[in-house]
């Protein structure tokens, strides 16, 4: 929420100062001043609101500081959020103007109820990687390892996304993995290794990406089978329709990519 | 029967030998503003009240008596053990409190044997010995009822029991009437009274009622400002008081002076006549019904002591009007509601008061 | 008390239409609304139909009885140590008993997840004293049904200590100078005299200890986890429940509900016999 507030203040200052910059230097970059995706003569103005997934929250910040460069006048406003809330959100009327979500399933809770325009398309991918302590300790190198005896392993609940792709992957791997918890979201696992409590964890890349070197990840072959998709839509009732396309058309860009892989995501 | 004890007078703060037996203290508690240091001594067998004014720090002696106050300095010794160090739990002194504090809980009998147990008996022992305590103090049939049952006068009787049962070489009993109604009051005196008849070690009793303290004790020590101001029997005290408190508790008129032959002549200013022959410093007490007051100056009266005063107040005191005098001397003056009604008495007024020699009474300061 | 209560009444009888004042009477029932329409939402919408079919899955009574044990020991364990030190904050006197009363109150304002932390880096197996726990006893308190009584332990004991310290506080002292001129220890003074008086309001702390362990949430899932029989209690299942089927959620919490009432009401009966 403060996040949020903080974000919106320094935008309008960011757009304050571009209707100056861009009077100034409107010479300088003429494929600036129209829309990426050709947006008919659309001008991209005003409060674009985004609802995404909370582990978009890195990526996501900084395509924004880009969009509302590219586009002054134009600020963006986000809702980061477990994507579960953020679709009940959305299905109860909810303004806002694009959705992102950590999941199929997710995104589905809000294409079944006739609320997206046009379909939804996937824009990066998560994989689950085992988070060890920094230096793996104990020599993990397959899911299989998690198996030893003795070593304490916490995984998500499976009514969280992070849990039921474990189960997915550790079902793919023939792995039969008691955890000492199944933990309540992804940092709450997460947490767990970082503070050396647990031996190990099962979380998403970009979660071991964002804790920096206080975990390390062990990528591992079965992650392949409980691959996240991120799916990304406009709305239907978007307030601010033509904003909407213009930064669902960032995220999708190559440049919008570039930035999400840096944050430890796959490419779809 | 009352035992009384054969013992020459000790003064007070004379360090008694280690065998011998009963009290011998030198209180000395500080406390801020506060400080007490009064000594006391007593016999096995005897009853001394400790009077004073409210604040004059009986209660604080009493509970340095019993460990509940740590002495600054002085000396407490029993039967001539040294019990300065020792914690109150181990002293061998009984305590009954001014509200009792039976404990709300236990049953008249359970309150009774809660020494006996605490001190080591087993439980059955325990709770026999406190049967007898009541059935001695007459509460047999309130052994099993709590003490928000009992009347003021049976939970004191279960106090006292309490204290007892544990055969305490001093016996210690803070306003020990002080919660009872006038009526019960009374009866429960008088029984109390016969109970530390019995009491064959020390008991002292702490009261600010001088009648309490002259039915109870055998010996009064008047307190003031945490100093001992005078000690002696009931009798004699009431005779020859010596502080303004302890005249008026007594219900005397009592002034300081210089004794010159039959002449008191008073600090304050006029003389007055005695019968007594003495000379250097002197008190001279009279009681407020040897007054007699007139609205002129008497003349034909025998009465050698005449000051002129006016009525500072007036009271009721029984069935007679106790008149405070405001004046040459202030003195309180008794007369009956037919005198006050003929003299037109009224704050304010002047009146001529008299005393005759005959009824004063003087003795050395 | 019985009799003694009774005794009151019929001193002051009471007179109809002279009773609360319009004044008390009005905010008093938005009070009470406040806080029974939230319980009367959540009987609504309970998913009736489906309530038989929630109920007969034994993870549901694994998880109550982990919250019942749990909250009951952790009662238990606030009781044996919670006492002592409200009688030492209301009766010894020592420097910086303020300060310690301060701190005590403490993990009444903490949000529970932060107090869950505090308990990983004191408690954890890399912990202050948890390391050494570990290393010398082989003892490891997270993700352990120990663990789960001690994250109660350290939400709910401050509230039995407030209470007791209070009770201690309006209590005579004299009981305890009066059991000790008989020759009583300090401590049998307490443990005869002292406790039996203030037997209700320990009575009431206890209570209000465990109905705080009974819902505690946020230290338990931090410091002992989510295993279903081992740490999962009952809070912990509603909020997992939450995530994926409301319903279920509800259906839970209507239990956990109303076995802390029948707990609660159970208690205040012979309770207010007892005394």
């Amino acid at each position: 929420m403060t996040r949020r507030a903080r974000r919106t203040r320094v935008s309008r200052r960011i757009a304050g100062f571009g209707a100056v910059a861009a009077l100034a230097l409107s010479g300088c970059s003429p494929s600036d001043s129209g829309s990426p995706g050709g947006a008919g003569g659309d001008a991209v103005t005003g409060t674009v609101t985004v609802f995404a997934a909370s582990s978009l929250k890195e990526s996501f910040t900084e395509l924004a500081g880009r969009f509302e460069k590219e586009h002054p006048g134009a600020e963006v406003a986000f809702n980061f959020s477990g994507s579960d809330s953020l679709a009940a959100g959305i299905n109860n009327g909810a303004p806002a103007d694009v959705f992102a979500a950590a999941s199929a399933k997710t995104m589905k809770l809000v294409t079944d109820e006739g609320r997206t325009a046009g379909g939804p398309r996937t824009f990066v991918r998560n994989r689950l990687q085992i988070a060890t302590a920094p230096g793996n300790p104990h020599g993990i190198r397959t899911l299989k390892d998690l198996t030893a005896p003795g070593l304490k392993v916490v995984l998500c609940d499976r009514t969280v996304p992070c849990g039921a792709a474990a189960q997915t992957a550790l079902a793919a791997g023939g792995a039969g993995l008691t955890p000492v918890s199944y933990e309540q979201d992804v940092k709450s696992a997460l947490t767990k290794v970082q503070l050396k409590e647990a031996d190990a964890a099962l979380v998403y890349g970009t979660d071991v990406h964002a804790a920096g070197d206080k975990v390390e990840g062990v990528h591992f072959p079965e992650s392949a089978e409980a691959v996240n998709d991120y799916p990304i839509a406009r709305l239907e009732d978007a307030p601010n329709p033509s904003a909407a396309k213009a930064f669902v058309e960032l995220v999708t860009s190559a440049e919008g990519r570039k930035v999400l892989v840096r944050a430890g995501f796959l490419e779809p | 029967m009352r035992r009384v004890p054969e013992k020459p007078e000790k003064t007070p703060g004379t360090p008694s030998g280690p065998t011998a037996e009963g009290l011998d203290a030198h209180l000395v508690v500080d406390r801020g503003a506060f400080r007490l240091d009064i000594a006391l001594t007593a016999a096995p067998g005897d009853v001394v009240a400790l009077l004073g004014p409210n604040g004059a720090g009986k209660t604080t002696a009493l509970r340095a008596l019993a460990g509940l106050t740590p002495l600054t300095a002085g000396r407490l010794r029993l039967d001539g053990t040294d019990l300065h160090r020792t914690p109150p739990a181990s002293r061998p002194v009984g305590v009954v409190f001014q509200d009792y504090l039976l404990f709300p809980h236990l049953t008249a009998l359970d309150n009774v044997a809660f020494g006996p147990r605490c001190r080591g008996a087993g439980k059955a022992a325990a709770r026999a010995l406190a049967a007898e305590w009541l059935e001695r103090m007459g509460l047999a049939e309130h052994a099993g009822t709590r003490p928000r049952h009992l009347s003021g006068g049976q939970a004191q009787r279960v106090a006292l029991a309490r204290a007892l049962a544990t055969h305490p070489r001093l016996l210690l009993l803070d306003e020990p009437l002080a919660a009872l109604d006038a009526r019960t009051r009374l009866e429960v005196r008088a029984q109390l009274r016969r109970h530390l008849d019995a009491f064959e070690a020390v008991a002292v009793l702490v009261t600010h009622d001088p009648l309490d303290a002259m039915v109870l004790a055998d010996r009064l020590v008047v307190v003031e400002h945490g100093l001992v101001v005078q000690e002696g029997t009931p009798a004699d005290i009431a005779r020859h008081p010596r502080t303004d408190y302890i005249a008026r508790l007594v219900g005397l008129n009592l002034y300081r002076g210089r004794a010159e032959g039959h002449t008191v002549r008073l600090d304050a200013g006029p003389a007055v006549s005695t019968t007594e022959h003495l000379s250097g410093p002197a008190f001279v007490a009279f009681p407020p019904g040897a007054v007699t007051l007139y609205r002129d100056r008497p003349t034909g009266s025998s009465a050698r002591n005449v000051w002129q005063c006016a009525v500072a107040g007036l009271e009721t005191h029984g069935d007679q009007i106790r008149a405070e005098l405001a004046g040459e001397l202030p003195l309180a003056a008794d007369l009956t509601t037919v005198a006050a009604a003929e003299l037109d008495l009224r704050p304010g007024a002047p009146v001529w008061a008299a005393v005759k020699a005959a009824q004063t009474h003087a003795y050395p300061a | 008390m019985t009799t003694g209560r009774q005794a009151s009444r019929k001193a002051h009888p009471r007179t109809p239409g002279r009773g609360v004042p319009l004044a008390l009477l009005v905010p008093a029932l938005l009070g009470l609304a406040f806080l029974l329409v939230p319980l009367l939402a959540l009987l609504l919408r309970a998913p009736w139909r489906s309530l038989p079919e929630q109920l007969t899955s034994p993870a549901v009574w694994e998880a109550l009885r982990l919250s019942l044990v749990c909250a009951t020991t952790a009662t238990a364990l606030s009781l044996v140590v919670g006492v002592p030190l409200a009688w030492l904050l209301a009766r010894a006197d020592f420097p910086g008993r303020g300060l310690v009363r301060a701190l005590v109150t403490l993990p009444l304002v903490l949000p529970p997840v932060v107090g869950g932390v505090a308990l990983l880096l004191a408690l954890g197996r890399n912990g202050v004293v948890g390391q050494w726990l570990d290393a010398w006893f082989g003892i490891t308190l997270p993700f352990t049904t120990t663990g789960v009584v001690l994250a109660e332990t350290f939400v709910a004991m401050p509230f039995l200590v407030i209470s007791v310290e209070g009770t201690l506080r309006a209590a005579d002292p004299r009981y305890e100078e009066a059991a000790t001129t008989l020759g009583a220890s300090r401590f049998t003074a307490f443990r005869r005299v002292t406790l039996p008086l203030i037997a209700p309001g320990v009575a009431a702390g206890a209570v209000l200890a465990w109905a705080r362990a009974l819902g505690e949430f946020g230290a338990t899932i931090t410091f002992a986890g989510n295993f279903p029989g081992r740490t999962q209690t009952m809070p912990l299942a509603v909020y997992l429940a939450l995530q994926s089927d409301p319903a279920a959620a509800i259906a839970l919490s209507l239990v956990l509900l109303a076995v802390s009432v029948a707990v609660l009401a159970g208690l205040r009966d012979r309770w207010m016999r007892a005394v």
